[in-house]
């Protein structure tokens, strides 16, 4: 490895590989490093919801130009528009859904409200305890274990150097540019930009930075294969329920419930106390699903800073690093704010505006 | 809460218990079955209670003797979905209760290896693990007309037990060589009943056995009909001619491999061993793991066999205690290794499955998919199964693990250690849903604060 890349992006999940096309596409010559193999972070084991009802206000037009991004891709990544409703079972819910629907609506998303006799025109096998919902015909959903492979195919066919199984542990600085290594062996490059999902804290470290990052530990739970039961992705005003149906039966449930762990110590671990509350709501939206049985329940790691926008941009003051993550709903933004990225190392004006990881983090709130 | 919970109630687990039980610890034991006895001593069902003693029915009784007239509380028929360990204390999730101990013993036995060729999921085509319980539980033959393939000492103990019952066997088709079980025979040399079991078994089915040869393929419409053999080289690659066998019946496998779910859920560190028979628990000589509190016996520690499982078990318990003894098990050691070598996969095996063989069963995934999928660059077990879907499926891997790894193995040229597992990830069964939650108080969701808008 004796030459210098133009740029080595460390980590390859969603956001590393779509800025390395990007960055390709533009004329340099990247190279992505992984730990592991490509996109089996956050970006392969996620529960793959495209769904505008859950994206942040602030984030929706990155959401709505995500979502085209996978359009696009396609049936490669198991792309499905199917529709997506949220529901609400009481009066505090409803109250809720109509605040925030209303103002992901103007923010931009195709959201409408539907009364119960809609849903059940919509989703015949929901409870009918349901006080109001909303719609949105853009909602669906990608195959998030299908990233790597997807990914992985990008890169080779785009002539992208790839380094899987390097555990980046140092990185150093000098006149060149990042001297990269894990044990005895040494990447170089000219610039750097640091796209580690969960571990992004740990490797900005390395860099002397120190970011206010913190790991959520997301639960998500498939299910054998079963007739078919519901069409469309079905959430929950809280943001507690997600739920789709793929092609082959199999039902994702998802919705954020934290398990246990941190990504310094391995792949995390559910949690009984909020797996099983998980799973209770899911049948009481879906009653015939009690009959199914959940082949397995896992967890990933899902990077935020306080305020709970994306860190994207310059590192701290120093010369051509990066970084790009904590971009919450990031499966369906990251193909898009990763080209982003890419434009702004390439030295172009980015489309819309990328989140200074400088900025001083308030509480949920965006500087 | 109890001192000791035990998972498993096959020999070495209810001798585990049992041994707990004489050091004064509170013990319970769980099983996913309905009585004691695990697969080798596996009780018969209520329909044949009054059919003639075997020795294993017989083994099976004393054991469960035992353990009724122990101070050992047991739970059956209760799968148990996720092991995790809070602060010092054991949770084992069964059903939708939880419940406790200080210390855990996992003796969840082992499964089969099925090396995957062409029909090999036609309906009539069992394992042989597999036919072991229908003669022990339901004393069924498997047809009138069965072919017994694979290898290792099942072939044998599965011949002879059709046989017993009344079923014909066309046929042994073993890979391993007269010379390999001659140089297992002469390892139990020291253990003369043993020897003769094992000389008894061999001879009586000299003249049906077919050496050093492999089923290529099963053939049927919608059925079992005929049996493609060819033999095998010293590697276990088909050579030569085909022949053909009818059947109505196959029974087939190649050895167990540990059950390691639960140990590895539980967090312990495990290790690849081709003489225990795949990756095992790192573990000292009385079965303690990596982890306080977590002690494995039997053959989800390494295939040892019944033999040697009971005084594993009583190991596992006594090393609770620090100062606990030691039961010697050299000999059954020795003996168990040797059984277990004879269906060590060589290289060869792999040319047996064909590319467009599904692997995968419960996903339908080929040889030639996962080929693929590694030559294309995904190298970890998660990788492969993230892109293939192999080992997604209700069994959890559980039947494709060994060969998807040897299939990697070939293409890579890692070794077993290197390829690694998948993560592991409960429920260790399929549950339903309904099983392992109450029904839910809507106002009682716990309901964390809403996501930011
Ligand atoms: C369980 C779960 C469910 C989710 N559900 C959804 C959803 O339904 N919809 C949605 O839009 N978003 C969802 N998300 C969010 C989304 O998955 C993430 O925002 C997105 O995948 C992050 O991509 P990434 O590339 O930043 O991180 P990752 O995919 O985690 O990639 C980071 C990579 O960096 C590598 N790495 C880390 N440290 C090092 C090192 N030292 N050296 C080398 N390599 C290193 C890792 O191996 C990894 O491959 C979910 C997240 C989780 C965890």
């Amino acid at each position: 490895m004796t030459n210098t890349y133009d740029i080595a992006i460390i980590g390859g999940g969603i956001m590393g590989c779509g800025a390395a096309l990007r960055i390709k596409e533009g004329g340099m010559d990247p190279v992505v490093i992984d730990q592991g193999d490509i996109g089996q972070g956050a970006s392969g084991v996620n529960a793959g919801t495209l769904s505008m009802q859950i994206k942040r206000v602030k984030l929706m037009p990155y959401a709505i130009k995500g979502h085209h991004e996978w359009q696009l891709m396609g049936e490669k990544v198991g792309f499905k528009k199917t529709g997506g409703l949220t529901l609400a079972f009481n009066d505090r819910e409803a109250e809720l859904l109509q605040e925030r629907m209303t103002m992901k609506r103007d923010a931009g998303a195709d959201i409408t409200f539907v009364n119960p006799k809609k849903v059940e025109e919509i989703e015949p096998h929901l409870a009918k305890k349901i006080v109001a919902a909303s719609f949105c015909p853009d909602d669906g959903y990608a195959n998030s274990s299908l990233s790597g492979q997807y990914y992985r195919g990008r890169l080779t066919d785009e002539n992208i150097d790839t380094i899987e199984r390097f555990q980046v542990s140092e990185i150093n600085i000098n006149s060149n540019g990042y001297e990269i290594s894990s044990g005895d062996q040494v990447i170089k490059a000219t610039r750097i930009l640091i796209a580690c999902g969960g571990l992004t804290k740990h490797v900005a470290a390395m860099l002397g930075e120190d970011l206010p990052i913190r790991a959520r530990i997301n639960t998500v739970s498939v299910t054998e294969r079963a007739p078919r039961i519901m069409n469309g992705v079905i959430g929950h005003a809280t943001g507690l329920l997600t739920m789709k149906q793929k092609d082959n039966g199999t039902v994702l449930i998802g919705g954020g419930w934290q398990g246990k762990g941190t990504p310094e110590e391995g792949r995390g671990a559910i949690n009984p106390e909020t797996l099983l509350p998980n799973l209770q709501l899911a049948q009481f939206a879906v009653p015939t699903l009690s009959k199914v049985r959940v082949v397995r329940s896992w967890t990933g790691f899902e990077a935020n800073v306080p305020d709970f926008y994306p860190l994207a941009g310059r590192l701290g003051e120093k010369d051509n690093a990066y970084i790009l993550g904590c971009v919450r709903g990031g499966y369906t933004i990251g193909p898009y704010i990763s080209k982003l990225m890419g434009d702004l190392i390439l030295g172009r004006e980015p489309e819309m505006p990328l989140f200074d990881p400088n900025r001083v983090f308030n509480e949920d709130k965006l500087i | 809460m109890y001192d000791v919970i035990v998972i498993g109630a096959g020999p070495a687990g209810v001798n585990a218990a049992i041994e707990a039980d004489n050091l004064g610890y509170s013990v319970l034991i769980i099983d996913e079955q309905g009585s004691a006895g695990g697969q080798v001593w596996r009780n018969k069902s209520s329909s044949i209670i009054d059919a003639p003693k075997t020795e294993t029915s017989i083994k099976g009784n004393a054991l469960r003797d035992a353990l009724m007239s122990s101070n050992v509380s047991v739970k059956y028929e209760a799968r148990v979905w996720h092991i995790e360990k809070c602060d010092t204390i054991w949770n084992i999730h069964i059903e939708n209760d939880v419940l406790t101990s200080k210390n855990l013993i996992i003796a969840t036995g082992a499964y089969e290896r099925i090396i995957p060729i062409p029909g090999w999921t036609l309906p009539g085509v069992i394992g042989l693990a597999g036919a072991t319980a229908l003669f022990k539980e339901h004393m069924m033959v498997p047809g009138h007309k069965t072919v017994v393939a694979g290898s290792g000492p099942l072939l044998f103990y599965v011949a002879n037990e059709i046989e017993r019952l009344g079923g014909t066997v066309e046929a042994i088709v073993s890979l391993n060589s007269r010379f390999d079980w001659l140089k297992s025979l002469l390892i139990m040399i020291t253990q003369p009943i043993l020897l003769w079991q094992g000389f008894k078994w061999v001879t009586a089915f000299y003249k049906k056995t077919i050496w050093q040869s492999a089923p290529i393929k099963f053939e049927g419409a919608d059925h079992i009909e005929l049996v493609k053999i060819k033999k095998v080289d010293d590697d276990w690659k088909p050579i030569g001619k085909e022949q053909i066998l009818e059947a109505d019946s196959v029974c087939y496998g190649q050895g167990l491999i540990p059950a390691i779910e639960a140990s590895r859920l539980a967090g312990a560190e495990h290790h690849y061993d081709e003489t225990l028979g795949g990756w095992v628990p790192t573990i000292d000589d009385m079965g303690r793991t990596s982890i306080e509190g977590l002690f494995v016996c039997g053959d989800n520690a390494g295939i040892l066999g019944a033999l040697a499982a009971p005084i594993r078990g009583k190991n596992a318990a006594q090393a609770i205690n620090k100062n606990g003894v030691v039961y010697d098990i050299g000999k059954f050691e020795r003996f168990g290794k040797a059984m277990t070598a004879l269906s060590i996969p060589r290289a060869g095996l792999l040319n047996l499955i064909d590319t467009d063989t599904d692997v995968c069963r419960c996903e339908g995934v080929t040889r030639k998919e996962i080929e693929h999928e590694i030559i294309t660059g995904a190298q970890s077990p998660n990788a492969i199964k993230s892109g293939t879907r192999c080992g997604m499926g209700p069994c959890g891997g559980r039947f494709c693990a060994d060969a998807q790894a040897m299939i990697n193995e070939h293409v890579t040229g890692k070794t077993r250690e290197d390829i690694g597992l998948p993560t592991a990830r409960p429920p260790l069964r399929p549950m339903p849903m309904d099983q392992i939650t109450e029904e839910l108080n809507y106002d009682d969701l716990p309901i964390p604060g809403v996501s930011p808008l």
